[in-house]
């Protein structure tokens, strides 16, 4: 097995947590966890592409990964506080009662 | 494959798999921050020490800690609840069926080991002088989408954050 392939693999793995907690929890919080989770797992094969790739010093795997760890964060932002703001009208994060869309 | 490779990648998977399958949210967040710490360890290890550090920054450092107060600002004590969804079998099914497919199409295209990607190259030496270069040159234009998106997204957040019943009362104290 090659490093590549490695990482690669745990990559996937790290997807599949991801998108596990996504799918099962019910706070809308860990959900939200679960989703950055996965858009970890894509930057890791970004620097992992990036370091075995055949142009590392072209350095665009990790420009990518930058760019994407910023608009993680900004996505983590607005989305906690968009559950801040549903918990003040519905008084619960539980996604499976959130179930009408009139405040 | 490495014993270095091995113990991160070990880290990584047992706080994230953690952190979605513990049943007390706060422990999720710190055992969260465990995973996110792995994932930076594997950046360092790859050479990408920027990445690795802001890493760190944004996500154990940033991202955690809001998830933290969230969870502590909408905690009801009144009412335990069920952590997992009702049809959390199919979740971890249909998990399971996107991990065993993504592993089969990296094992296939590994397959030839006459592969270009199969030697790896020396570790490329980035400098954050180099990176600065690159973000002040070549990706100037991304890096200012990037900052307007981050400031559009930090004030937005704020707003909709915020209470209206908390902007009423500021306005009266005001008069």
């Amino acid at each position: 097995m090659t490093p590549l392939e490695g990482y690669l693999l745990l990559s996937a793995l790290l997807f599949a947590i991801g998108l596990a907690g996504a799918l099962t929890r019910r706070n809308a919080i860990l959900v939200l966890i679960g989703i950055e989770l996965m858009l970890n797992a894509a930057n890791l094969n970004f620097i992992a592409f990036w370091r075995y790739g055949p142009h590392p010093e072209a350095m665009t795997g990790v420009m990518f990964a930058i760019f994407s760890i910023a608009v993680a964060a900004a996505e983590a932002a607005v989305g906690l506080a968009l559950i801040l703001a549903a918990y003040r009208h519905l008084r619960t994060t539980n996604l499976d009662r959130m179930n009408r869309l009139k405040g | 494959m490495t014993a270095t490779f091995l113990i991160l990648a070990a880290i990584t998977v047992a706080g994230t798999a953690a952190a979605m399958g513990l049943r007390n949210a706060v422990h999720c967040v710190l055992a969260l921050t465990v995973g996110f710490a792995g994932v930076a360890g594997l950046y360092l290890y790859l050479g990408a020490q920027f990445v690795g550090f802001t890493q760190i920054m944004v996500y154990v450092g940033a991202v955690a800690i809001l998830a933290v107060f969230a969870i502590m600002m909408t905690h009801n004590p009144g009412q335990p609840e069920e952590p997992f969804s009702r049809y959390w079998v199919w979740g971890a099914v249909i998990a399971a069926a996107v991990f065993l497919t993504l592993a089969r199409a990296v094992h296939l295209a590994f397959e030839p080991t006459s592969s270009v990607l199969a030697v790896p190259p020396q570790a490329p030496d980035i400098t954050v002088q180099q990176i600065g270069d690159a973000l002040m040159r070549r990706y100037v234009l991304p890096l200012e989408i990037i900052g307007l998106l981050l400031t559009a997204a930090l004030i937005g957040a704020v707003i909709i954050a915020m209470d209206p019943r908390d902007d009423a009362s500021m306005e009266d104290a005001a008069e």
